[in-house]
């Protein structure tokens, strides 16, 4: 689904990926570590198109991403932090990405029943608190039923109301054999979600294994069988 | 696709409590100097001044903040199917059409309001034409810097530089080599600069008599035919489309 | 003794031939017994009236040297093919009305003119139209005469290849009103004329000036308008003029001036309304003018005076949205300015007495430095400007110290 070959970035003089090599299939939960600065976001916002790579090359579904942005009609995406101008309605927000894609109609929209998003429709944005941004965040990325999903840190800002309802919509869509890439540095929030870990270190890929393999039936904890790995390799 | 994009950007920017002032404060200003003054053409002449210093000036902070407050907006926007060119596109228009309604409505109004007619008309005009130029140098200018801070200093001394620096220039440049055929370089040179060709837009209705008073051919040739006003437009134009060109080419470019 | 003879048969007729015998109706008309104009002046004798009925007569050289009138009915053309001139009045008591008279071409060696009135008194040019000639009315040596409600036009191309609409040159005590000259060199040019009163003509588009005088001393301009002539209005050398409530319009050009003074002294200018010019009033070498109650509007340079000026005054003038009011090329100033409104004075007036408590210095720093540099022009309201005045008027050091308005009006000052 996604192929990423030798990717290379740097802002400026700071460099956040160091040739990246990476393929991700569909059907499986893949968890994006490291600590903060190692490159997830950076990696994350590439394949978006958010951040324009000196090097190296990302196929989406066979297709080159350079210069294409169909591409990401395929993709829902949560950043990390999302804001919007204060005096946009929600509504607002909803029809101009209804109008990006030509009026086509939402597919799932679970996750605004959910959250109540309907409640807040004619609010603007200047009235709501940063939890209710992710969570309108949140329902876009799934609604209009994406086959790749990005999910940058979704849980840093969310309650944990919202986090639950998050996880279990995270597992329908691998179900329904999605991709959903998700970066965090919160082991112990992976472990249950996981099927496969990429871990990054100073924007180089230092293990890319299914969490079966990493612990191997040790019965460790994850993160101790993380650095373990590491260790040995 | 991005008109839509626009038809929202503009709901959002015509709420903005800044631009409702702005166009509030210009009204008041407008309608004041109007009260004032006795003779509707003394009152086009400061209201004019009072343009060439406060448009340029809010058009440059205002649009360099609000780019920068767009930023995630505008990356959340990029995660769409949709392209730079699009987005840029509806941000730019969107910011300078508001900031032209807000303009608009503050000085257009009372000028009308008044019954000034041609050279009313021409004030409003030059006005929209500034806000749209010093529009595109604040994107040009926020591109150019990552950091806000450095975005909104740049701005300020693009300002300054046009407002006041520049001037000096050109009048040191005509005094002390006035000996010299210097006209057409004159000419040129100040049409470098989009305030003094938004202001010489002006001269050409309400000081003409004065204008016409110059011996010089090229000044001549200038003032008195309609290749002045034909010259100061398109170069109003490329004051447009210049600052805009390079800031998409940068925008393409920029990582969010 | 046979000499005393004849003079008595000569008294006897004139007394027994009857009135109406000696002052007889001449008609003339394309198909009457009379046919042409010259054939009925010369059938005519002292008294006569030829009658010239509508109709086109290709005509000449027509000698006048008896008191006649002439005068046509539904505007008779006299054509003059460009071939000569038209009518030469030589004696007294000449009346010229009703005829349309064209086509005179441009001549280098005399002053061809449709209407030429030479050494004659009293006579009078009246509705007449007259188009395409060189020189339209030309009088010299002429007393007393009447010209009233012409309508001159021409298509003059260039200043050296016209004529002037109204021309006069050593006259006294003419009257010209309701006049309309346009496209000659001069609408209305005097060389040498005294005591004539002006009144109520237009002159404009002309090529040179719409009204052009020199040596004329003591005459009367009224309710005159003067519009887009090429150079303004110009007058020279001469005393005692009195310009009241003309209007001089639209004299554009960098050698432009609504009116032009040079050498002019004891004068009065009052009510007269500058409106549009490059330059409002030009002065070079005036002494003792009074400049009254004048509307100075929209012009570039409402007044420049030069340094040989001395003695004028302005008072109770309005200036209204001139780029610049007064200028002047020297530093220091002999003429007296006060009770004016200036609309760029932005005193304040305390005590309510309609003047401004202080005083109004009507020469900005940058006028100067534009009379200096003219390139500097393109500056012109521009916020470098506006800074450099401002100092100046809050430190004056350059312009000259005594032009100044000690008593500046409030509001715009109404006259009646
Ligand atoms: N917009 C940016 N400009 C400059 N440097 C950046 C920018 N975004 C990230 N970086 C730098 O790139 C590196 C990777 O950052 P990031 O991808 O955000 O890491 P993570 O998401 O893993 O915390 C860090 O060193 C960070 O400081
Ligand atoms: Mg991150």
């Amino acid at each position: 689904m996604i192929e990423i070959k030798e990717l290379k970035m740097s802002y400026g003089k700071s460099r956040a990926l160091n040739g990246i090599n990476l393929s991700l299939e569909k059907g499986q939960v893949v968890a994006l570590m490291g600590p903060n600065g190692s490159g997830k976001s950076t990696l994350l916002k590439s394949i978006l198109g958010l951040v324009i790579p000196q090097k190296g090359k990302i196929f989406v579904n066979e297709t080159d991403i350079a210069n294409n942005y169909l591409y990401r009609t395929n993709i829902g995406y949560m950043p990390q932090i999302a804001n919007y101008p204060e005096n946009l309605k929600v509504k607002e927000l909803f029809n101009i990405i209804r109008d990006i894609r030509n009026g086509s109609k939402e597919k799932d929209e679970e996750l605004l029943e959910k959250f109540r998003i309907f409640e807040i429709y004619d609010k603007y944005f200047g009235q709501l608190s940063g939890g209710y941004k992710q969570r309108v965040t949140a329902s876009i990325a799934f609604l209009f039923d994406p086959d790749i999903l990005i999910l940058d840190e979704p849980t840093a800002s969310l309650d944990p109301l919202s986090t639950e309802i998050m996880k279990s919509k995270i597992i329908d869509s691998k179900n329904e054999n999605k991709l959903i890439i998700i970066s965090s540095h919160i082991i112990s929030e992976m472990e249950e979600l996981a099927d496969r870990i990429v871990y990054l270190l100073e924007g180089s890929i230092r293990l890319n294994m299914n969490i079966k393999d990493i612990k191997n039936g040790s019965g460790e904890r994850l993160g101790k069988a993380i650095a373990r790995v590491l260790q040995s390799n | 696709m991005n008109t839509k994009i626009l038809k929202y950007i503009l709901f959002e920017l015509l709420r903005n409590k800044f631009i409702i002032l702005y166009s509030l404060i210009l009204m008041v200003m407008s309608f004041s100097i109007i009260y004032i003054g006795q003779d509707s053409s003394k009152a086009v002449i400061t209201i004019l001044n009072l343009i060439l210093f406060i448009v340029p000036l809010i058009c440059l902070i205002f649009g360099t903040i609000h780019f920068y407050n767009s930023k995630e907006f505008i990356q959340f926007l990029l995660t769409q199917p949709v392209n730079r060119k699009s987005i840029f596109r509806a941000e730019y228009l969107g910011l300078s059409i508001s900031l032209s309604l807000g303009f608009l409505i503050g000085v257009g109004i009372p000028v009308m309001f008044y019954g000034f007619l041609l050279s009313g008309m021409y004030l409003v005009l030059t006005g929209i034409i500034l806000t749209f130029i010093f529009t595109a140098i604040a994107f040009l200018s926020s591109v150019i810097n990552k950091d806000k801070v450095k975005g909104i200093g740049l701005s300020i001394i693009i300002w300054l530089y046009l407002t006041i620096i520049f001037d000096g220039l050109v009048f040191l440049i005509i005094y002390f080599f006035n000996d010299y055929p210097i006209d057409k370089f004159i000419i040129i040179l100040t049409s470098l600069n989009p305030i003094d060709l938004g202001r010489i837009l002006m001269l050409l209705q309400v000081d003409i008599s004065a204008l016409m008073g110059f011996t010089g051919a090229t000044f001549q040739k200038f003032f008195g035919s309609f290749i002045g006003m034909a010259i100061s437009a398109v170069f109003m134009l490329l004051w447009i489309f210049l600052p805009l060109a390079v800031s998409l080419r940068m925008f393409k470019r920029t990582n969010f | 003794m046979i000499f005393k003879l004849h003079y008595i048969v000569f008294t006897f007729i004139i007394f027994i031939i009857p009135g109406p015998v000696l002052c007889k109706d001449i008609i003339v008309c394309p198909d009457c017994e009379i046919r042409s104009v010259k054939e009925a002046i010369s059938q005519s004798a002292n008294g006569d009236r030829i009658i010239i009925k509508k109709g086109i007569y290709t005509e000449n050289n027509l000698s006048i040297d008896k008191e006649i009138e002439i005068t046509g009915e539904d505007f008779p053309v006299i054509d003059l093919e460009f071939k000569y001139q038209g009518f030469i009045i030589k004696s007294n008591n000449v009346k010229i009305s009703g005829l349309e008279i064209r086509n005179i071409s441009v001549n280098y060696m005399t002053d061809l003119s449709a209407i030429k009135v030479e050494n004659s008194e009293n006579c009078v040019i009246e509705n007449n139209v007259i188009t395409d000639t060189f020189f339209a009315l030309y009088l010299a040596n002429s007393d007393g005469c009447l010209i009233k409600n012409n309508k001159i036009s021409c298509r003059a191309m260039s200043e050296s290849s016209s004529g002037n609409g109204i021309h006069l040159w050593k006259c006294n005590n003419i009257t010209i009103e309701y006049n309309e000259t346009t496209g000659h060199r001069d609408g209305i040019y005097f060389e040498f004329v005294k005591k004539t009163t002006i009144t109520a003509n237009y002159s404009h588009n002309n090529l040179r000036y719409g009204l052009h005088f020199m040596f004329s001393d003591s005459n009367v301009y009224r309710e005159n308008t003067f519009r887009e002539n090429g150079a303004g209005v110009a007058v020279m050398y001469t005393r005692n003029i009195e310009m009241t409530d003309n209007k001089f319009e639209d004299n554009w050009g960098p050698a432009s001036y609504g009116l032009l003074l040079k050498d002019i002294s004891r004068s009065l200018i009052k009510r007269n309304l500058f409106y549009k010019n490059t330059t409002g009033i030009y002065m070079e070498g005036c002494e003792q003018i009074q400049v009254e109650e004048n509307e100075f509007k929209s012009n570039g340079w409402a007044t420049r005076i030069l340094g040989n000026c001395m003695n004028n005054k302005f008072t109770g003038n309005n200036f209204v949205s001139n780029t610049f009011d007064v200028s002047s090329n020297s530093s220091r100033s002999e003429n007296i300015y006060s009770g004016n409104y200036w609309d760029k004075y932005d005193g304040y007036d305390l005590d309510r007495n309609g003047t401004g408590d202080v005083s109004y210095r009507p020469v900005s720093l940058y006028s100067m430095i534009v009379d200096k540099v003219p390139e500097s022009i393109i500056l012109l309201r521009s916020f470098i400007v506006e800074l450099i005045d401002a100092t100046e008027k809050a430190m004056p050091v350059l312009i000259p110290e005594t032009l100044i308005d000690d008593n500046p009006k409030m509001k715009m000052i109404e006259y009646d």
